[in-house]
């Protein structure tokens, strides 16, 4: 996933390196299930992709295997829900989102039940196994859908936080990760609060405004900016809706440029999402979206995928620089 | 739950009937031939069988009642209303500007448990209702009805592999079986019988009544068919039952009586109660 460079700026930065999300994930709603009897897992033949076989092992009351049909999944996660369970249903991102769209946003959400949806190795998490296997299309599908909060943990705390906070939550949430390791992106004492972007580091010179798994790229390019004497800014807009205009407008009117970052198609996500605030509020300024491009993606592991399109230290220096200078790119 | 005989039952489809005509003629939209089908199987469930009111509606062990196929929702309002969860007045409002009754079922409307309406979903949140009542070792049963037509959906499907692979013995499923969808018969649109061994197939205790008659209805609902397995009643109905033009006619899916055609409706159905009432003197 990180060059030798990007290896390095990590460590000058005391970035350590955490688990995956996907393992964060597994362990936070076990101990939260273990404190809480209510609070279920649903599986579609997912336990094991899911990092829930010892959630099963320790819980085998508070987990629902519903085999290969992930609209039963989310119909059986909403009746549970209905009945005062706190059921978190969890699949690949993949098919949880494609294949169950109708049951997510009548079932869940228009229903309005305390049901939270688990996309795991979302994304491009499933690299080279294809498109079919890519979910690049969820953000952009569900946040077109009334009552439903959506978060994009960028590292194990902000995936342990927005666990924690789902349980709690008495609407719908949906929160898509990956399942390759990650740097610990926060200080100890970072606050996470559903719908609140994490400034990870001030600057005026530009910003980046990455969510999930794309963050860190973010944070490297920045510091190698920094270098330059370049002074951005890196968000971390965990929570895709609600979004947090308030955060992305003074970003807009404070800094020379911005430039987003997803790992999801470039239509209908983060991007455009911030693009929309910026535009209607009346905030004009060198704007980018980076994403996976509407083509066929390329072949290759998560890290090729991420590489290719630009989602690297180096791939957003570069973009951040080119947008900031005189003669803009494109 | 007070005593109700047959006869008194069949006295209150009538008159829901009208009322259900009367709605759909009102809000010049609705879902006319499964109301008048279903009509009977929610009066024995509403009146005789499930164990929710008005004043339980918010207990955690009432039983549950999910209407998969929603589109026939005029004539559950119809028997909520009855039942005293809203005034029968409100049965104008449905699908008027900015009102809550909309032309399928929402949690918006006391009574109702789950917004359905696209098919094929109600069985798959009834497994999880059951569910949650095995973990929760909670007396309540759980309910769904299920058009023929919608049988086609694959989720339903899952759902049944489902409900015989975790033994819900609290769950039953009803098939409003008239045979008829939107665009004809079952058998021309995609064939799907024969219901009862497929059902059984997956694993269900299946039960086969008349749709329409009052003591089959309640035998089979009373109680589940077999202990460990999930209960599948596949309900002969007539669609458009109660009017005779209505009846067996597939264009009445969804067709809004004129205002000729709701007299003449009604005036059947007046005659039948009228008939009824002589019977009962």
């Amino acid at each position: 996933m990180f060059t030798p460079a990007a290896k390095a700026m990590a460590e000058k930065l005391g970035l350590k390196m955490g688990r995956a999300n996907l393992d964060e994930f597994a362990a936070a709603l076990q101990e939260l299930a273990k404190a809480n009897p209510n609070i279920i897992a649903v599986t579609s033949d997912s336990r094991g992709s899911g990092k829930l076989a010892p959630f099963g092992q320790a819980l085998p009351k508070q987990l629902v295997e519903v085999g290969i049909a992930e609209q039963n999944l989310v119909g059986i996660t909403a009746g549970l829900a209905a009945c005062g369970k706190k059921s978190f249903g969890v699949s690949p991102a993949c098919f949880l989102t494609a294949r169950s769209l109708e049951q997510i946003k009548n079932d869940v959400c228009y229903s309005d039940v305390p049901a939270t949806l688990v996309g795991i190795s979302a994304g491009v998490s499933y690299g080279a196994l294809g498109s079919t296997h890519h979910s690049l299309h969820d953000l952009a599908t569900l946040r077109a859908i009334n009552n439903l909060t959506i978060i994009v943990p960028a590292d194990n705390f902000e995936t342990r936080e927005a666990i924690r906070a789902a349980a709690k939550a008495v609407h719908p949430f949906f929160i898509r990760f990956g399942k390759a390791a990650t740097y610990d992106l926060h200080r100890p004492e970072t606050k996470f609060a559903v719908g609140q972007a994490i400034t990870l580091r001030d600057g005026k010179d530009f910003a980046f405004i990455g969510t999930g798994e794309t963050v860190v790229h973010c944070l490297l390019a920045a510091a190698q900016l920094a270098e330059r004497g370049l002074n951005g800014r890196v968000l971390s807009l965990h929570t895709v809706k609600p979004l947090d205009a308030e955060t992305i407008l003074k970003a807009g009117r404070e800094c020379k440029a911005i430039i987003t970052v997803e790992e999801h198609s470039v239509h209908g996500g983060l991007g455009e999402a911030c693009a929309a605030a910026l535009l209607q509020a009346g905030v004009s300024v060198p704007f980018r979206i980076v994403g996976i491009p509407d083509e066929d993606t390329v072949t290759g592991t998560q890290a090729d995928i991420f590489r290719h399109y630009g989602i690297s230290m180096e791939g957003l220096a570069t973009l951040a620089t080119k947008l900031m200078s005189p003669i803009r790119p494109m | 739950m007070s005593k109700i005989t047959d006869h008194e039952l069949e006295l209150k489809s009538v008159r829901l009937r009208k009322k259900t005509l009367e709605a759909i003629f009102e809000a010049g939209a609705g879902h006319t031939g499964g109301g008048l089908s279903c009509m009977d199987i929610l009066n024995v469930l509403y009146n005789r069988i499930l164990r929710v009111s008005p004043e339980t509606i918010s207990d955690p062990n009432r039983d549950r009642y999910v209407q998969s196929k929603g589109h026939s929702v005029e004539a559950l309002y119809a028997v909520l209303a009855d039942r005293g969860f809203f005034p029968e007045s409100e049965l104008k409002s449905i699908c008027r500007y900015q009102s809550p009754f909309v032309g399928h079922p929402t949690r918006h409307i006391p009574g109702i448990e789950m917004n359905t309406g696209a098919l094929g979903h109600g069985l798959p949140i009834g497994v999880g209702m059951a569910i949650a009542g095995k973990m929760n070792n909670a007396p309540y049963r759980v309910f769904t009805l299920l058009g023929d037509g919608e049988l086609a959906e694959g989720s339903n499907w899952e759902a049944a592999m489902a409900a015989a692979h975790y033994d819900l013995d609290n769950l039953t499923a009803i098939i409003d079986h008239n045979t008829l969808q939107i665009s004809g018969h079952t058998h021309d649109v995609m064939s799907n019988e024969p219901l009862d061994e497929k059902w059984r197939a997956f694993g269900w205790a299946v039960k086969t009544v008349n749709g329409h008659d009052f003591t089959e209805l309640t035998d089979a609902l009373s109680k589940p068919a077999a202990a460990g397995k999930p209960t599948c009643i596949i309900a002969n109905t007539v669609k458009g039952r109660g009017v005779s033009f209505m009846e067996n006619t597939a264009k009445w899916h969804h067709g809004v009586p004129s205002e000729a055609e709701l007299k003449q409706a009604l005036s059947e159905l007046d005659a039948a109660e009228a008939k009824l009432k002589e019977v009962a003197r």
